[in-house]
């Protein structure tokens, strides 16, 4: 390889320059600072185990993570579930057209203020909103939705859901449609169709989808703050309040590190199935 | 069964997936014109107050501004980072190729809360805290993987052979660089701007964490919420709806039509 001239290094440069800077830098400074010690509502500079002893020996914070943990799962799963025969529709049974327009329109509010979107569900959801209010009027007691788990799985949603049909329908669209039709022309049933041959065809697309669900899940703090009442709070609320009100910034970065570990520990999971081969086929 | 019947039963379960997508977005703009407190049916009356009383606010004009100078700075610094890498991904190979691309990818897949308490914390530490251009420095690592995908996908379409014959040509690198390849890149460029404007100007957290005094709107509508139900949030939400949709559609509609067009 020869070696890379000016012209080579002013494109290749920059970005390593500056992510060092304002991503790799802060990122290591955070878990050091896991380990400083916080006096008179200052921090020290320090090499010690205290955040991470009092943290650990809280009940609060094993609540907290046990509690995000499954909310993160279940949102994964309900999203998962909720989305595929959308994906699936739009994968196999629309024109391209179709599928043009629907992911595009799907890509809007991907990127649309989800803290406006969740707000706005509040407002649905509330006792006296806009789904009780539309029961009220053929006689249905009002249901309380907000600060259940089910308000939060539904803010959770609003974050996740078009992602991961986009993600589902590029997964379903690009798989070998030979393969379902062979199955289908020797006289496979459309529910094995798909359990056996296009799940399996499309398992890699389809297990980074509910990976991205869960991370952006795990940690969301609008959902499980505006929408299920936050009691327990869940890890990202733990560290808004531990940050904001306590000042015990090296506390929050215990949990923002535990919370890092996890993560890299089931997208490291999540990546291997999905590229795992069949041991037979 | 009867494969019409699912056709359809597929068809409607697709329309009541967008209507969950869609309603919370079409609630709060209804909403921003109703008259009542707190928002819900049978409407009230028509009424354009919510939108008076944040024009008459100048607390949200300077959230305005702010807003746009990191979004407007944020964007530009992004493409920026975003075009550089994805041409060194495209043109070159080298070791470790694959860590650079990590390294590059790798922000947006972290939770944007750790993201506000890392550069916190680290604002702090080498004394840029609280200011506007820190927000700018947060959002452009988290926005520049959209811009360097967008114009990698570009850079995909184009012939490696219009590079090779612009130099045998007599055209050094730069050159090509400035009339060949940017000119090219030039859709992917204008769509890179504005998704990276617009994914900068909806972001809360990190701007929560590191803004200080100087809230951007998000973080404004972040601290209403906290309070209580204040329709102003509606007509605030309509605002930033339009803003970051506009911006996101212009960004998809530039790659879509001139897809063809050979640079």
């Amino acid at each position: 390889m020869p070696r890379p001239n000016t012209y080579a290094l002013t494109w290749r440069l920059p970005i390593i320059v500056w992510q060092l800077l304002f991503f790799i830098g802060p990122l290591l400074f955070m878990i050091a600072m896991s380990f400083f010690l916080v006096k008179n509502y200052r921090m020290i500079e320090a090499f010690e185990m205290k955040n991470w002893v009092k943290m650990f020996g809280r009940n609060y914070f094993w609540d907290s993570y046990w509690l995000t943990l499954w909310l993160a799962t279940l949102s994964t799963i309900v999203t998962t579930l909720v989305a595929f025969p959308a994906s699936f529709a739009l994968a196999f049974r629309t024109s391209e057209t179709t599928r043009r327009w629907a992911i595009f329109l799907l890509i809007i509010p991907f990127f649309t203020s989800y803290l406006v979107r969740t707000f706005s569900w509040y407002t649905i959801l509330a006792e006296s909103g806009v789904i009780n209010a539309m029961l009220g009027t053929i006689g249905i007691d009002p249901i309380t939705m907000l600060n259940t788990k089910f308000g939060t799985i539904v803010g959770y949603m609003t974050l996740t859901l078009p992602l991961v049909v986009v993600l589902q329908t590029f997964a379903l669209a690009n798989i070998d449609r030979n393969l379902v039709q062979a199955a289908r022309n020797l006289g496979c049933p459309p529910w094995r169709t798909i359990l056996t041959v296009i799940v399996p065809l499309a398992k890699t697309g389809l297990i980074v989808a509910a990976l991205f669900c869960f991370i952006l899940s795990f940690g969301d703090f609008v959902a499980p703050y505006y929408l299920g009442g936050s009691k327990p709070p869940t890890l990202p609320i733990l560290i808004i309040d531990t940050t904001k009100s306590g000042q015990q910034w090296p506390r929050a970065a215990v949990v923002a590190v535990v919370m890092m570990v996890t993560l890299i520990t089931i997208a490291f999971t999540a990546i291997t199935l999905a590229y795992r081969k069949r041991a037979s086929a | 069964m009867n494969a019409r019947f699912l056709d359809w039963g597929l068809r409607g379960y697709i329309a009541l997936v967008f209507v969950f997508i869609f309603a919370p977005i079409v609630f709060s703009m209804i909403f921003s014109f109703n008259s009542d407190r707190f928002p819900t049916i049978p409407l009230g009356s028509f009424t354009t107050k919510w939108y008076a009383a944040i024009w008459n606010d100048p607390d949200v004009w300077k959230a305005v501004r702010t807003s746009m100078i990191v979004s407007g700075c944020t964007a530009i610094l992004a493409t920026m980072l975003g075009f550089a890498t994805a041409y060194t991904d495209y043109r070159y190979n080298f070791r470790f190729k694959s860590a650079y691309l990590a390294l590059v990818l790798l922000p947006p897949t972290i939770p944007l809360i750790i993201m506000a308490l890392a550069m916190l914390a680290w604002f702090s530490k080498i004394g840029a805290s609280g200011e506007v251009w820190s927000i700018i420095l947060a959002h452009t690592v988290l926005t520049a993987p959209f811009a360097m995908a967008i114009i990698r996908l570009r850079l995909n379409q184009m012939d490696a052979s219009i590079e090779a014959a612009a130099w045998n040509l007599g055209a050094s690198e730069w050159r090509t660089m400035r009339e060949v390849i940017v000119p090219y890149c030039k859709p992917a460029i204008i769509s890179a701007l504005c998704l990276t404007a617009a994914v900068s100007f909806d972001e809360f957290a990190i701007a929560w964490f590191v803004s200080g005094l100087n809230k951007t709107v998000p973080v404004m509508i972040l601290e209403i919420v906290q309070g209580n139900i204040d329709p102003r949030v509606n007509a605030l939400g309509t605002f930033v709806f339009l803003t970051s949709m506009t911006l996101v559609i212009v960004a998809q509609v530039v790659l879509m039509t001139r897809k063809g067009v050979k640079g």
